[in-house]
């Protein structure tokens, strides 16, 4: 082996990598918070039963779930271009992101809710609560313990997809990474030092979500 | 020579005949993947084999290595092997490394598939299998595998067509892949909207064939 690992460029650069690793963070954070809303609104669209709008979010899922997350970024930075929309890469990546977390979160809500017999609906409704009541207390916290694990797991996906910005300029974790390495050329000691960075980042938020979820669901 | 350049045009629009190199990388797309997954689901099961016999000893080691290929993104373990490769003196082409890093992540995802297969089948089934005389591996072929399947079949597929998907990130290294042709079309015909839709149709006519036929198969299979 005639390689000699040089470290110290590396390690000079820390600070520049753990600030676009935060910049990883919020952006993933961002499109998963549109993404939950997205996805919310689609899965209810998808249950209305509504023809005319039921192919809106058919389509809308099956796409995001049948091709490959760097297509639809690509889609959003270069092929939206042709009709003259030209987002920055902060945006790109926020406007792919949720359009892929909103897909696959809303097949998650949609189980969700299908899981909640109609008759506790029925029976709360006949106990005199009102239609909000009914959501809020009855089907959403049965609801939520359903998604929970398929959400965490979305979480860290948001996480792993951001990275897919470096292709699109953006400066993230991935994206500053490349553009420090191509500065010293120190690419294997540049990569490893950030997988480790995304590595603590997954583990933070598996963490904090198991957290969570001992004050969530007490009872 | 010269003359030549001169004459020609820089962008020719989209022909009939790129459809033809678009399914030759479509092909290519499908090599790789396909490759991937059936060693990496074999390698996979063997983990999780491993996993679900020492729950101590092979969390610690195997089971840490794994979560690793989970935790990071591919692109990055990508880039990663790709620059080791070089580094301990065996200089790889793309494809090699490709699939070489695409094989481990299918066997990261698959070995916790396996994990659950295995502990979905309640102990007592085993035990009852055992003794009526079976062997150990005649238990894991003859009860485990058949129940194991049913409840993480669906579940195997989705890291299928994930990794089907993610083998667009080849790309990155310079195999040309699907995604990788249309970035080179588009760089020729300077249509990018276009271009992006037909490759998008080649990968969903690719996905969800598969993803519809497990939907069924797990819908079949739960009455």
């Amino acid at each position: 082996m005639e390689y000699t690992f040089h470290w110290r460029p590396v390690f000079r650069k820390l600070p520049d990598l753990l600030e676009a690793g935060l910049l990883t963070l919020e952006v993933a954070v961002e499109a998963m918070v549109i993404g939950i809303l997205l996805g919310l609104a689609l899965a209810m669209i998808r249950m209305s039963g509504r023809r005319s709008i039921t192919w809106f979010a058919t389509s809308w899922i099956e796409i995001a779930r049948n091709t490959p997350a760097l297509l639809q970024l690509f889609f959003v930075g270069f092929g939206l271009g042709a009709y003259g929309i030209h987002l920055s890469p902060y945006w790109i990546v926020i406007c792919a992101l949720s359009f892929n977390n909103a897909g696959y979160l809303a097949e998650n809500f949609r189980g969700g809710f299908q899981a909640v017999p109609d008759t506790q609906v029925k029976a709360a409704r006949s106990l005199g609560m009102t239609y909000a009541q009914t959501y809020l207390r009855i089907v959403i916290p049965q609801v939520l313990r359903i998604v929970y694990h398929p959400m965490t797991n979305q979480m860290v996906w948001s996480v792993l997809m951001s990275s897919l910005g470096m292709l699109v300029g953006f400066r993230e974790l991935t994206g500053e990474t490349q553009f420090l390495a191509s500065k010293t050329f120190r690419i294997f000691e540049y990569f490893l030092v950030t997988a480790v960075i995304y590595y603590v980042i997954v583990k933070i938020i598996l963490a904090g979500s198991r957290i969570l979820s001992w004050r969530l669901f007490r009872y | 020579m010269y003359e030549f350049a001169q004459t020609a045009q820089f962008f020719t629009g989209f022909q009939a005949s790129d459809l033809g190199f678009l399914a030759e990388a479509a092909g290519r797309t499908l090599l790789i993947s396909v490759l991937s997954i059936s060693i990496g689901t074999v390698l996979g099961c063997g983990f999780g084999w491993l996993l679900s016999v020492s729950r101590w000893a092979g969390a610690a080691t195997l089971g840490l290595v794994l979560d690793a290929f989970r935790s990071i993104p591919l692109i990055i373990q990508l880039i990663l092997f790709f620059n080791l490769f070089p580094i301990i003196g065996f200089p790889v082409n793309p494809f090699a490394a490709g699939t070489f890093v695409l094989v481990f992540y299918t066997s990261a995802l698959v070995a916790a598939v396996a994990r659950g297969g295995i502990e979905a089948v309640p102990i007592t089934t085993r035990r009852a299998g055992r003794s009526l005389g079976m062997t150990y591996w005649q238990d894991m072929r003859y009860v485990v595998w058949p129940i194991g399947l049913r409840a993480v079949m669906p579940a195997w597929a989705g890291v299928a067509l994930g990794v089907l998907k993610d083998s667009a990130l080849v790309s990155v290294l310079g195999y040309v892949e699907l995604l990788r042709a249309s970035q080179i079309l588009i760089t020729r015909t300077q249509e990018p909207f276009l271009i992006l839709t037909v490759v998008g149709l080649f990968y969903f006519a690719l996905s969800f064939p598969i993803s519809r036929a497990t939907a069924r198969l797990e819908s079949r299979w739960q009455q």
